[in-house]
């Protein structure tokens, strides 16, 4: 079986804050990450591996320094890697990223699962997923917080929803989506942290890919942002002083007054 | 590509500079220059106060026609036996940019033995048409037979416009719809709006709810996005007049590569944290498991739904289902009270966009009180016991 697992490096959001008087995002000290659900779907790949047997692919679409994730893929016990990366790759939505990526999976030829974080934390979008496994004609499950082999050719997966959980089959070549609750990433190894800092990580950019630069990046999207502006704060914000008495009496009355549910 | 700079308009000021997560931007002699390390993330254009900052146009051509589409559609999301809420707040958010374009609003029901007086609801909400597609096979929600079936009714009608719930249902298969018809999406909108010529302006959080960004789709159609819950007023019009018209669609539409094996509804309703209207999350500052106990009588006195913070998730003191997160759920409920939570800012990216906040943390410096409309520096401990006391006198229990 061969699986692969598309990544993405995010900015560090445990350290991205507001600067409480300009309002502004402060980046200073703002780290690059392995996008979090991102991991869990390597966790994921890395299961199946235990269990059956598989060979690994990490994919990511990022600039030159996007290679420190797949290394860290790697470093986890991922077998393959390689980086999409390119000039013309610039400004993608999640339309031309989805096209991007899926002409990488097309081009390792031999998928039978791909997996994919449910999103990532820098956009929140949710999409690239769905939007990939439809370039590639494959069925797809999200939210998915366990997968499970039926037997050689299909998935049992276990997807959270609003309302609580479903039990899917699916056939392969399929795509899924994992959530937090597919299970902590294992620690990268000595053995494969070695082999990560050794490996070479082909690069393909556009004509790789056989993709028209007109397909990819800014010029492929459909979505183009056309404002970004800081969120407006809230209104006043209020500290209650006093006794615990008094604090609970004047929460109790704000409450009231607000005609908040259930007080 | 890279941001473009208008050399005229620039001065040099350096605002730029500071906001670029990439590191992109580096003052030169005359004017800034952007590095390759440009992302067009689009951070920088709104910072400078001068205009001196742009993005470049997005290229996919433009579509064949873009005035053969006409109308707002709202996809209508059934769940066991009735309309969900979501569907409600975007009819009425969908009847203002509908009338504000003057083209007619239209909402779309897939599902199996749908009731009239649902459709009927849809109307009063604003709908001037219904179209129902009523199979046996769309009973349940699997990606394919739901986004396929829309496509075809989206390739035969043409709306300009296509809304949907960002619920777990929207999230999922709308992907699926945009990518088959070959236009653009946008997740998770909390504001829209129509510009004069037409351009659905949509407006959502993006690095974690830090910055707000308006994303259009110039040259394809329908402009889709979904929509938060919550976030947009369900407003009823008893008088609305709407007609029902009843869809068919060809049987490959309705053909399924997944087989749905088990539905498990959440049996712990204290879960449901996206639909309530009312959470109380604990985090790190209850110490231990058994103090949860505290969150729990508190959220059930006041009919709320029970949350957490990532800590507390960590610490295995509650399930997971129950984590409120940039990891876990996004809320927004009339109330949100944090208990013992510090306010990471994975944790507020879930929240802040709640109706009323309050925190009750010992520390002052705590950044929840930043997001917090009451703020209540004390020891929960002596806190919640009292507040609950307070609420059962006022009741006279």
């Amino acid at each position: 079986m061969h699986i692969a697992v598309c990544i993405k490096q995010v900015p560090d959001a445990k350290n991205v804050r507001i600067d409480p008087d300009t309002h502004t995002l402060v980046r200073q000290g703002v780290e690059s990450i392995v996008n979090p659900f991102d991991l869990f779907a390597v966790e994921a790949a890395l299961k199946i591996k235990d269990a059956l047997g598989a060979r690994i692919t990490v994919l990511t679409m990022g600039p030159p320094q996007a290679d420190e994730a797949l290394r860290e893929a790697l470093s986890r016990g991922v077998d393959d890697a390689v980086l999409l990366s390119d000039r013309a790759f610039a400004g993608s939505d999640t339309w031309a990223t989805s096209t991007t990526l899926a002409s990488a999976v097309r081009k390792l030829g031999d998928v039978d699962l791909v997996l994919c974080g449910k999103q990532a934390i820098d956009g929140d979008t949710a999409q690239v997923g769905p939007e990939m496994a439809t370039l590639l004609d494959i069925p797809y499950a999200t939210f998915v917080k366990k997968i499970e082999m039926l037997d050689e050719r299909h998935l049992k997966v276990t997807r959270q929803t609003d309302e609580g959980m479903e039990i899917w089959k699916l056939p392969m070549p399929s795509l899924v989506t994992v959530i937090k609750e597919l299970g902590e990433p294992r620690l990268p190894s000595l053995r494969h942290k070695m082999r990560a800092k050794k490996a070479e990580i082909p690069v393909w950019g556009v004509s790789d890919l056989g993709l028209d630069p007109s397909a990819v990046g800014l010029a492929g999207s459909y979505t183009q942002v056309v404002r970004v502006f800081s969120p407006p704060r809230r209104g006043d914000r209020i500290v209650l002083q006093g006794t615990i008495e008094e604090q609970v009496d004047r929460l109790y009355h704000y409450l009231k007054e607000a005609k908040v549910p259930g007080i | 590509m890279k941001a473009l700079v208008d050399r005229k308009k620039c001065t040099l000021c350096g605002v730029c500079v500071d906001v670029c997560p990439f590191s992109a931007i580096i003052v030169g002699e005359t004017t800034i220059e952007i590095t390759d390390e440009c992302t067009l993330c689009g951070m920088c254009v709104d910072t400078c106060e001068f205009g001196a900052l742009s993005l470049p146009e997005v290229g996919a051509g433009p579509a064949a026609d873009l005035n053969a589409f006409k109308g707002v559609w709202v996809f209508a999301e059934w769940r066991e036996g009735t309309v969900h809420r979501v569907s409600h707040e975007l009819l009425s958010a969908g009847r203002v940019l509908a009338d504000k374009r003057g083209v007619p609003l239209a909402a779309v029901l897939l599902g199996h033995n749908l009731s009239e007086d649902s459709t009927k609801e849809l109307v009063a909400f604003g709908a001037d048409t219904v179209y129902v597609v009523d199979y046996p096979e769309l009973a349940h929600f699997a990606d394919d037979t739901y986004a396929d079936v829309l496509v075809e009714l989206v390739r035969e009608k043409k709306p300009e416009i296509l809304l949907a719930g960002a619920t777990s249902i929207g999230r999922s298969f709308i992907p699926r719809v945009a990518a088959s018809l070959h236009t653009g999406l946008t997740a998770d909108c909390t504001e829209l709006d129509i510009s004069a010529d037409g351009l659905l302006l949509q407006t959502r959080p993006a690095f974690g709810g830090n910055v707000m960004a308006t994303i259009i789709c110039p040259n394809k159609r329908p402009q889709m996005a979904t929509v938060r819950p919550k976030v947009m007023k369900p407003s009823k019009q008893p008088a609305h007049q709407g007609e029902v018209v009843p869809v068919s669609v060809p049987q490959a539409c309705l053909k399924s590569r997944v087989e749905v094996l088990e539905v498990i509804p959440e049996k712990d309703q204290t879960a449901k944290l996206t639909e309530a209207d009312a959470i109380v999350s604990g985090g790190r500052g209850l110490k231990k498991p058994e103090n949860f106990a505290l969150i729990e009588e508190l959220a059930q006195l006041i009919k709320g739904a029970v949350g957490a913070s990532r800590g507390a998730v960590e610490e295995g003191w509650i399930a997971p289902s129950h984590q409120v997160g940039q990891t876990g759920r996004t809320v927004s409920p009339s109330l949100y009270m944090a208990v013992g939570i510090a306010g990471a800012i994975q944790h507020l990216v879930g929240m802040q966009s709640s109706k009323v906040i309050v925190a009750v943390n010992k520390d002052p410096m705590a950044p929840i009180f930043d997001v917090a409309t009451y703020g209540v520096v004390a020891d929960l401990f002596e806190f919640i016991p009292a507040f609950i006391k307070k609420i059962k006198q006022e009741r006279g229990d």
